[in-house]
């Protein structure tokens, strides 16, 4: 198996912090130099994954770490993929491994978010897509996912107080993370009780945007061993898929779908061929999972992944948390960090910050939101543009 | 700004929204892509204007509650009315098509699967411009 040794992790809490990115990667990384027990000094690559909110070091996010952490002359790489960044970040560092380019590599993602909701870069750019959905609709991302929360109740029968239970599932989840930036219990109550954001979903139905940063130390297996590591977490398998023509579903940004007229809609479509491209190569279905960790930038959105990560069939995502299956002590805990709900979203940091708590959780040291037994997570997002991600790791 | 996207024409039951059709393959572009045809397993074929359907049905649709940044225009001095905005599946291309729904249609007046057809609308003006853009609004039964 083409497998690859998470030596470390690390996290700098999510909140809004008002600091630089660079300080909450390097506080991250630096913490998950320490979790390795190695020094930055041996690590002979650094992948940084970008944001585009804070200038010109936000692009060039590897030196910009690889400054901050001082310079040693080691091999850099800097990846944007918006909310796919850091998971691309990962399956280069990944690829350097298994390639024989690197031994160790360190992988960091940080972020300082704006307030509010996310919006494109400034002046006049009527050749972007993501600048026109914003001038011509006013279409933010949460009118995006309530588009999709309000599809579901038409076809599935998802309710308001469905979506609620997400988040109260996921805000208890988060009270016992003391990297969340959330830590305190939600009612269904105090869901229905906060503002209309996009009908149907409101405030406390959509994340919030954090500053946060995360870091992991990769490594190959016999670096592992020859360090002491001999039965670490290990990466199996990283999907960074793009759709396959026609994508039928409004996806950010666009302002249209694809048209099926040429050819027939794909089978699976974009979010469950993400998942079956890392249960293929990871050689694992979803039967296989002692969790998952899944972008729920809207409490709809997540029981959209429990479908399309084959946890449940199509249209009984709802069912499947009314149930209990999905939180804590349920059959397959979902967002056991405490999600996207609890942390908010700093965009190049999350998708390794779900890698690092599927570490946390495979070496059975998540304290008390430890998914008891845990052998085998998968993370999941998208990123904007059609960038797919998933992350298997193994215990 | 959006050149080619709809027609010109003021007239409501004239107007539409004007994308691209691949000469070999039939596919529909909107925006319209003038370049390249995107389907893959197309040899690729000349693109030409063609008039998308003026009905469609919702396939969903939300509202927007809160001011939406810019480069959305709305002036920071007045209210913020929310604006309703709408995906509709447009059958004879098989594609979903964003828009704002006319002024006036609240979230309350539809449901996925109501009918809808494209009109001109005006997206924002100053004292030397109209900005036009297309407008999604509910069809009237007809009698």
């Amino acid at each position: 198996m083409n497998e690859v040794a998470v030596l470390g992790a690390g996290m700098h809490p999510w909140g809004k912090w008002g600091r630089s990115f660079i300080e909450y990667g390097t506080a991250a990384a630096r913490a998950a130099l320490a979790d390795a027990g190695i020094g930055w000094a041996d690590v002979r690559s650094v992948v940084g994954a970008g944001t585009i909110r804070c200038g010109y070091p936000g692009h060039v996010a590897g030196a910009a770490f690889a400054q901050a952490l001082g310079w040693q002359g080691t091999r850099v790489t800097s990846v944007y993929a918006a909310c796919a960044s850091g998971a691309q970040a990962i399956d280069t560092a990944r690829a350097q491994i298994l390639s024989g380019i690197a031994e160790v590599v360190l992988v960091v993602g940080a972020d300082s978010a704006p307030k509010g909701f996310f919006a494109p870069a400034g002046g006049d750019r009527p050749d972007d897509p993501d600048w026109l959905r914003f001038r011509l609709l006013g279409a933010t991302n949460p009118a995006y996912f309530a588009l999709y929360a309000r599809r579901r109740m038409a076809l599935h029968g998802d309710t308001p107080d469905d979506f609620a239970r997400v988040k109260v599932k996921n805000a208890a989840a988060g009270a016992l993370n003391p990297y969340a930036r959330y830590r305190t219990a939600v009612s269904a109550g105090q869901v229905a009780a906060s503002p209309v954001v996009a009908d149907p979903l409101r405030l406390l139905d959509v994340c919030a945007t954090s500053d946060g940063g995360a870091a992991l130390v990769l490594s190959s297996m016999e670096y592992a061993r020859r360090h002491g590591a001999g039965d670490p977490v290990r990466i199996r398998a990283v999907s960074t898929v793009t759709p396959v023509y026609p994508r039928t579903e409004p996806g950010l940004p666009d302002i249209a779908t694809d048209s099926a007229v040429a050819a027939g809609p794909p089978a699976p479509g974009f979010r469950e061929s993400i998942a079956r491209a890392a249960y293929e190569e990871a050689a694992l279905g979803p039967e296989d999972l002692s969790l998952a960790e899944v972008y729920d930038l809207s409490t709809a959105l997540e029981l959209q992944w429990y479908e399309d990560l084959g946890l449940c069939p199509e249209g009984e995502g709802a069912g499947l948390l009314r149930d209990g299956a999905t939180a804590l002590g349920g059959r397959i805990p979902v967002n056991a960090s405490g999600g996207l709900a609890s942390f908010g979203e700093a965009v190049p940091a999350q998708a390794i910050a779900q890698v690092c708590e599927l570490t946390w959780q495979l070496r059975g040291t998540a304290g008390e939101r430890q998914v008891t037994g845990a052998r085998a997570g998968m993370t999941a997002n998208q990123g904007l543009f059609g960038h797919g991600s998933a992350v298997v790791a193994v215990s | 700004m959006v050149a080619g996207w709809f027609t010109k024409s003021d007239d409501e039951e004239g107007f539409r929204l004007l994308g691209t059709r691949c000469g070999a393959c039939s596919a529909v572009f909107f925006p319209r892509e003038d370049a390249l045809c995107r389907n893959p397993a197309c040899a690729g074929g000349v693109l030409t204007e063609v008039a998308l359907s003026k009905r469609g049905r919702v396939w969903s649709y939300t509202d927007g509650r809160y001011r939406p940044p810019a480069p959305y225009v709305s002036d920071p001095e007045s209210g913020w009315q929310p604006y309703t905005l709408l995906a509709v599946e447009l059958a004879a291309e098989r594609m979903v098509v964003l828009g704002q729904a006319v002024p006036g249609v609240t979230v309350a007046d539809l449901s996925v699967g109501t009918e809808v057809e494209v009109v001109p609308g005006i997206l924002s003006e100053d004292a030397d411009t109209v900005w036009t853009t297309w407008q999604w609004r509910p069809v009237e039964e007809e009698r």
